[in-house]
């Protein structure tokens, strides 16, 4: 567990925070610039001292302002990348990634050179010194640098913001690699909701230096009382699993979790029992009152209506609606909703015309 | 050889002058230009016009200060004399004091300088990979600041070599001690001796501009941070 | 302008020109290099000097060797008060003088000081005792009254006794600075520097007996350019006279 408590103000700015985030996965800290996330980012690290704050991680106590505790930052068993990689521009990429890594008794390490390096893909650049690198490559160093401190605790600030979309499109997968592959905690700030649907299983929604929610990621994000939920893309992540996959016509089976329910894609093959992510958003769900049969939509499900909210436009709203435990979110217009007579209770069918797999 | 002895003891204890200036401004400069760099302090603005004030002040100034304040009356020579080691004045360590405040601007600067270019960052990412301070010192901040330190110690050297008015108001002309080659210069030409002063002078000259080459010869353009 | 004006712009240049005309011709400015001992009585003789002739005296001190210099490179004086004999007598010989007009207006007296009050006892005899640690003489390379200053030690055979405590003054003034600050005990001054009024302004000192040394004469000399200058003759003549004589007297001067 991550239990943080902070207060800190600069001038037009203050910081109040108080959550307890999970000891594993990742957790996103999200919101658009000025919310406070990179600050919070910072304080955790000891880059930053919040005048009152109180930080533990796990089992380790870095700030207590009470007891006048503030562990500094080189002595805190975190890793963490930053934007714009700041490689040491007079080390070699070899010698930058052994900086962290000499600097831990041996007995500690649990992240070697091999799996690091292989892990982001940077073993043929060992040699290269940082201004020979592209940016992707950079920050694929500056995230192996910060593996190699066998952290306990690893803090991304923005990592992928300094890049074009093509970079990003890079280094996506081998952060979801990390994900997959390490028992670090991560705490990834960014202000793109799509990184942050691929990425987190815990989101913490930051404005104005003060938390609005914080919440598993699926279900944070179908909140419809968050600014989360406003937006052309405002959607829904769901975690479930391959529970079949059709060669024939390349369509795979996606289960929903905790129940026989599920949604189809076309997708490259894949092993049943897989875990896979996608987001299937507002816009691309319809509702009906009865199940279309004939149609080339592929996903059809009962669901029950939660709740209403006001969309980003006056002509349309946004239904929230529960499918046996996973959550939804269908965007219509009002008149459809009037002519539906849409309620919280109601149940109805949702047709999912797009599910984007995320992983 | 149109040098003669005494201008050879000259040269020798002019250099001696400098590298020990050199030396020991590295050594407490560092610290003040790392301070200077980094301090949010109101204290910054004062503390710097007054590293700077030898830049502005006429070298006869501080020598004249420091006539008196290395004298028997003065603070200085006040605390030297309890401490049993007489007076500073007429004595290379006293023109070891004239010299590294003579030169000190012109070591700090090029340390803030070079520091303050590294900026933060750099710190930072040291501290999230284990480096405690000192070790941050002595494995980012100096080798990023090397063009710095080159610059401050070969203009810390040169300038010192200059030195002309500081040592002629507590030097007393001592040959070996206090008789730089500058003081020697300005003998040769009061006393009418041409030839010898030419020389000499002729020998600093070419000394100074192969300094002078070396520094801008041997900058690379730094690398960029990435 | 208006043509009222115009009428008067003739009357007033000529006014102009003519005062101009009129002062120069009354009072002149003569541009004197002054042997740094002599700096106090050339400052007294200058305020009399003005109000007795009205012309006006610019000087400059500093050390002989350098004003030597400064002539030859064309510095713009126009008299010379050396602390010594032997540059005049150069300059004169390299034709950068007046004929006739040099002459000695003063001769200097040494005398063995201590900013200390009974540091310097009245025969000199401190200098044999050598408890101090320095002792400043002017450059005697340069300076006549370094020079004189070591022909004393030598007379008194105490040169290699004292030469590691020797400390050098570039010219009297320095040597005259190292002991008025403290850092130097003792040194041999000029004793125009330390006496006014017929005696010695504060401290100790012994004045060295003429004979110990060789005599220190200071010749003046009016140089090339200032061989048309009405106040440059005049300033030789009044360092001739009386009133002159009395104020050099009065600071420790032979004549």
């Amino acid at each position: 567990m991550i239990h943080m408590r902070l207060k800190l103000k600069y001038s037009g700015f203050a910081l109040d925070v108080d959550l307890q985030l999970p000891g594993r996965g990742v957790t996103a800290l999200y919101g658009h610039s000025g919310s406070g996330k990179t600050t919070c980012l910072r304080c955790i690290a000891g880059l930053e001292r919040a005048e009152q704050g109180f930080i533990q991680v796990n089992d380790e106590i870095w700030q207590d302002s009470d007891q006048q505790v503030f562990v500094p930052p080189h002595k805190r068993a975190l890793g963490y990348v930053f934007q714009e990689a700041s490689l040491f521009p007079h080390l070699s990429v070899l010698a930058n990634l052994e900086f962290g890594l000499k600097r831990i008794p041996k007995q500690q390490r649990r992240v070697d050179m091999t799996h690091a390096t292989e892990l982001l893909g940077i073993g043929h650049l060992l040699d290269r010194h940082p201004q020979h690198l592209s940016g992707g490559e950079r920050q694929r160093v500056g995230i192996a640098r910060a593996l190699l401190t066998s952290p306990k605790l690893l803090l991304m600030d923005e990592p992928l913001a300094a890049l074009d979309s093509q970079r990003k499109g890079e280094i996506l997968p081998y952060l979801q690699r990390l994900h997959d592959e390490l028992d670090i905690p991560v705490l990834y700030v960014s202000h793109s909701q799509d990184e942050v649907a691929r990425l987190a299983d815990h989101i913490v929604l930051l404005s104005n230096g003060k938390a609005l929610a914080s919440g598993p990621i699926g279900e944070t994000l179908a909140r419809l009382d968050l600014p989360l939920a406003l937006g052309d893309d405002a959607g829904v992540v769901i975690e479930g699993h391959v529970s079949a996959y059709d060669p024939d016509y390349q369509l795979l089976t996606l289960q929903l979790p905790g129940t026989a329910l599920s949604i189809r894609v076309t997708h490259t093959p894949m092993d049943t029992g897989q875990a896979l992510r996608c987001k299937v958003q507002a816009r691309d769900v319809s509702l009906s009152l009865h199940g279309v049969e004939q149609s080339s939509i592929l996903n059809r499900l009962p669901v029950t209506v939660i709740s209403e909210m006001g969309a980003d436009n006056a002509a349309h709203v946004l239904i929230r609606l529960d499918a046996a435990g996973t959550p939804l979110l269908a965007r219509i217009t009002r008149y459809s909703r009037d002519q539906l007579s849409v309620h919280p209770g109601q149940q109805l069918w949702a047709q999912i015309k797009a599910v984007a797999v995320l992983a | 050889m149109p040098l003669s002895s005494a201008d050879f003891s000259a040269i020798w204890l002019t250099l001696k002058l400098a590298s020990l200036t050199t030396v020991i401004l590295l050594i407490i400069g560092t610290p003040i230009a790392l301070w200077l760099s980094r301090t949010r302090s109101w204290l910054r603005g004062p503390v710097g016009a007054i590293v700077a004030l030898p830049l502005v002040l006429p070298p006869t100034v501080i020598g004249f200060y420091l006539l008196l304040a290395l004298g028997p009356n003065g603070y200085i020579g006040q605390l030297t004399q309890s401490l049993g080691l007489g007076t500073l004045t007429f004595s290379f360590a006293g023109l070891v004091i004239g010299s590294v405040l003579y030169s000190m601007p012109f070591v700090v600067q090029p340390l803030q300088n070079a520091f303050s270019a590294i900026g933060t960052r750099p710190l930072e990412v040291a501290a999230t990979l284990r480096a405690n301070p000192w070790d941050t010192f002595f494995s980012v901040i100096l080798p990023l600041a090397r063009p710095g330190f080159i610059t401050a110690a070969i203009l810390g050297f040169a300038h010192t070599v200059g030195e002309f008015g500081v040592v002629l108001m507590i030097g007393g002309n001592i040959p070996d001690k206090t008789r730089v080659v500058s003081v020697q210069i300005y003998d040769h030409v009061e006393a009418m001796e041409y030839a010898q002063a030419h020389w000499l002078a002729g020998a600093m000259l070419v000394f100074s501009f192969a300094v002078l080459l070396a520094l801008y010869s041997s900058r690379k353009t730094k690398a960029g941070w990435s | 302008m208006t043509l009222r004006a115009s009428r008067f712009a003739p009357t007033c240049l000529a006014s102009l020109i003519a005062a101009f005309a009129f002062s120069s011709a009354q009072a002149d400015e003569v541009q004197v290099a002054v042997a740094a001992n002599f700096t106090a009585p050339i400052q007294a003789i200058a305020t009399e000097f003005e109000k007795d002739t009205g012309h006006k005296l610019v000087t400059s001190f500093g050390a002989t060797g350098q004003f030597y210099t400064q002539i030859k490179n064309g510095a713009p004086f126009e008299v010379f008060l050396s602390a010594d004999d032997t540059t005049p007598k150069k300059l004169e010989t390299e034709g950068d003088t007046v004929k006739g007009s040099r002459f000695t207006y003063a001769i200097g007296t040494l005398a063995l000081w201590s900013a200390k009050e009974g540091y310097v006892d009245a025969k000199g005899k401190v200098l044999s005792d050598t408890r101090y640690q320095h002792l400043s003489i002017a450059n005697p390379k340069t300076a006549p009254y370094g020079l004189a200053a070591t022909q004393v030690l030598a007379k008194l055979g105490l040169t290699d006794k004292v030469k590691a405590k020797i400390v050098e003054g570039q010219n009297i003034t320095q040597a005259y600075q190292f002991v008025s600050t403290g850092n130097a005990e003792l040194g041999f001054v000029a004793l125009s520097q330390i006496y006014k009024d017929g005696k010695v302004t504060g401290g100790s000192a012994w004045i060295v007996p003429a004979q110990m040394h060789d005599p220190i004469k200071q010749d003046a000399v009016i140089l090339n350019k200032g061989k048309d200058n009405p106040a440059a003759k005049a300033l030789v003549d009044y360092l001739k006279g009386p009133k002159a004589a009395a104020v050099i007297k009065s600071y420790g001067y032979q004549l």
